[in-house]
């Protein structure tokens, strides 16, 4: 069961959701939680894993061996991305221009190109105080792909640990980036849910509609949270409403709660109230997706 | 000409918010008519929203291409699956299929087919639009959901501005940008001449203003930070302003946290036009006065700076 | 010697364009004749490194000289493998080719000594 925390707009409280549904989850599940916002990742700061595991992760890009290449070009001509450049007896390879696609490599007629890997980022994992498995990916600064290290954080973090009282069903939770272009749509891919979080509020109408043509188009089920709800107008119940998208939770505008996720405590930390919210809340969503 | 580019690293800081009061703040003043509105959010465009412009153009946005199959050629061989890295080729009941959506568009699976039964078609991700807002020319575009080249639309986007504002000798480019710190981002940065960070004095806040003020840094950008909705979580503003002062950064201002801010966005207006004498309004007129400031101590734009060593030279 | 000149537009009269990857079209002068033919910029539709791939294409058409208004790090780094020399003409003055081409011959241009900006994702 993979769950995906999404929103479209940035500051909407994808962070805060995500993290007190992992805390709730652990009760009656082996939970894993993915922070795929690999630009501005901050579900450490909730979760406080001990992130004692570092792996280099990035793109594999050629080299081409000179005194084996001929210049003939056909990596250049060939490389839909421009990440390669052939100019007289001269081999250009630009690395942060390269998708690893491996074509230069299979079409090179002499064989002369080696791949390695262009580290562009990496993935720290490790467990929570509340038995978390946690791994985040973390972009180096001045990288501009975000989506190859994305792709790594779904391979190769670590699975959660069952807890040692029997067997647990596995629950991943994975906090998308904001946005909705191709870094969200890697976060959805292969999940069973998505719940966008969103505000009442024009700007967070416009951004959840571009994030649930997404899910649509994944054909993944989908559900709402409404945060700081009564700040703005009931445009987003409305859309809900003639969308079929439920609306699973309502978080009220409270100045207690922005206090605390400031300085850093989740929701269930904050208001034991939202312990059995937020586990109806995960209730909800197992009933809505197709088993 | 100059740019300047209002950015945050965390998104739903208030970005867009403070760039539409700018926009207001700069009608009346020494840069009337001198400014062009770049939204170079182009995956959440919500400027459009504040200011509610007249669109006067729009244009379709091509991104990349994405493999397709020719089923009557396939001879189902499955040689295309095997070189596809980004788990692209699918194979069903009715044969092998091309996810466009995870289709990186690289090709490898159309060097590979021994049938040439692939090809690449072109897509049109998104679209470009020219506005005319109250406060001046916008330039905005929308990214279809889930698509990618979202640096090339953002990077087109602030061409089309910085040609208008070359063309009528406008002074000002003013930003509108995305959050996070990736592709678009840098193309909403590179050759700007200034950028303010709108942070907000929160654990995560805080966090990533750091990484996008070590981004502003890797490409030469210098930077202005505000923090937004500040009196909700003092201890932070507090950290935030001696982090900016240990490295050397103007911080320009506190804005209040102040329920005028989402009341002018449902409204559709800039919040110094809405409530001029809310709290957030007075807090975002003394830091546009700053920021005009920080912008004349600024050198002249890039383009400006090369015409001049051309005149001198 | 040959020298490209971006050009915004595919005709003879089409004025100086100052972006060197994304240029409309290369006219390709020949100084010695005053002999051109323009040359439609193939980088014009690349979704990302399109510096690159009009440097690489300047340098097939047998170019020694290039004018433009700005060079990206990765355009001038495979301009400069392929000994090609990189001139600046201001960007923001509407000037023919031709133009371009008198400033060129009575050596007026600035040369460029390395990129002129830091480089935009996805151009």
């Amino acid at each position: 069961m993979r769950i995906v925390v999404a929103s479209g707009k940035g500051g909407t409280g994808k962070t805060t959701v995500a993290t007190s549904l992992a805390q709730v989850a652990t009760e009656g599940y082996a939970v894993r939680f993915l922070d795929c916002d690999v630009e501005a990742p901050n579900a450490e700061l909730f979760l406080h894993p001990s992130l004692d595991v570092h792996l280099d992760v990035g793109v594999q890009v050629p080299r081409v061996d000179a005194q084996t290449c001929t210049y003939c070009g056909t990596c250049a001509e060939i490389c839909r991305f421009n990440a390669i450049a052939v100019v007289g007896e001269t081999t250009l390879v630009f690395d942060d221009l390269c998708h690893g696609c491996g074509s230069c490599t299979w079409m090179c007629p002499e064989q002369a190109i080696t791949e390695h890997l262009f580290v562009t980022g990496t993935i720290d994992s490790g467990i929570t105080p509340d038995g978390i498995a946690f791994a985040r990916g973390l972009m180096n600064v001045g990288q501009a792909m975000g989506v190859p290290i994305l792709r790594e954080l779904k391979k190769r973090a670590p699975a959660a640990t069952s807890a040692a009282t029997g067997v647990r069903r596995a629950l991943e939770i994975r906090d998308a980036p904001p946005g909705a272009s191709c870094p969200v749509v890697e976060t959805m891919r292969g999940a069973d849910f998505v719940l966008f979080v969103t505000e009442p509020t024009p700007f967070g109408l416009h951004d959840l509609k571009q994030v649930a043509a997404i899910a649509r188009e994944l054909s993944i089920p989908a559900g709402v949270v409404v945060n700081r709800d009564g700040i703005g107008d009931d445009a987003v119940d409305a859309y809900c409403a003639e969308s079929d998208l439920p609306i699973l939770l309502r978080i009220p505008m409270n100045r207690c709660i922005a206090e605390a996720i400031a300085a850093g405590r989740t929701l269930v930390e904050t208001d034991a109230v939202y312990r059995s919210q937020f586990k109806n809340l995960l209730e909800r969503i197992l009933t809505e997706v197709p088993q | 000409m100059k740019q300047l580019v209002i950015l945050s690293g965390k998104g739903g800081t208030g970005k867009t918010s403070v760039t539409a009061a700018f926009a207001h703040l700069a009608s009346p003043g020494p840069f009337a008519d001198q400014i062009i509105l770049a939204d170079a959010d182009v995956d959440a465009a919500n400027l459009e929203l504040v200011l509610r412009p007249e669109r006067v153009n729009t244009e379709p946005f091509r991104g990349g291409e994405v493999a397709v199959i020719d089923e009557d050629r396939c001879a189902q061989c499955g040689d295309c699956e095997s070189v596809c890295r980004f788990d692209a080729i699918v194979e069903t009941d009715a044969g092998w299929l091309i996810d466009p959506v995870a289709c990186e568009g690289c090709a490898a699976c159309v060097h590979q087919c021994p049938t040439e039964s692939i090809a690449m078609q072109e897509q049109t991700v998104g679209e470009y639009a020219y506005s005319d807002s109250r406060y001046g020319p916008l330039h905005h575009a929308h990214l279809y959901p889930g698509q990618e080249s979202s640096g090339k639309l953002v990077t087109d986007v602030r061409q089309r501005a910085s040609r208008q504002a070359l063309d009528e000798q406008r002074r000002l480019v003013l930003i509108d940008g995305p959050p996070g710190i990736g592709c678009p981002v840098i193309a909403s940065v590179s050759g700007a001449d200034l950028a303010l960070l709108v942070t907000e004095p929160t654990v995560a806040g805080i966090h990533d203003l750091r990484r996008a003020l070590k981004t502003l840094q890797h490409f030469g950008v210098p930077a202005l930070v505000c923090i937004n909705k500040a009196d909700v979580y003092p201890v932070g503003a507090r950290e935030i302003e001696a982090y900016c002062r240990a490295n050397g950064i103007d911080g320009v201002g506190r804005i209040p946290f102040d329920p005028a801010v989402p009341g002018a966005m449902v409204a559709g207006e800039a919040v110094t036009a809405y409530r001029p004498d809310a709290p957030a309004s007075l807090a975002l007129s003394a830091v546009w006065e700053r920021v005009v400031a920080a912008l004349s101590e600024t050198p002249a734009g890039s383009h400006d700076a090369r015409v001049d060593q051309q005149r001198r030279g | 010697m040959k020298v490209a000149i971006s050009i915004a537009g595919e005709t003879p009269d089409a004025p100086f364009d100052a972006r060197f990857g994304r240029a409309e079209s290369f006219c390709l002068a020949e100084t010695d004749t005053g002999a051109w033919t323009l040359h439609a910029n193939p980088a014009l539709s690349a979704a990302g490194g399109a510096g690159v791939l009009a440097a690489q294409f300047i340098a097939r058409l047998g170019a020694q000289a290039v004018v433009s208004g700005a060079y990206g790090p990765k355009a001038y780094r495979t301009l400069s493998a392929a000994h090609i020399d990189c001139f600046l003409a201001p960007g923001n003055e509407v000037r023919s080719a031709a133009e371009i081409l008198d400033a060129f011959t009575a050596g007026s241009l600035t040369p460029a000594d390395g990129a002129t900006h830091g480089g935009h994702h996805g151009d």
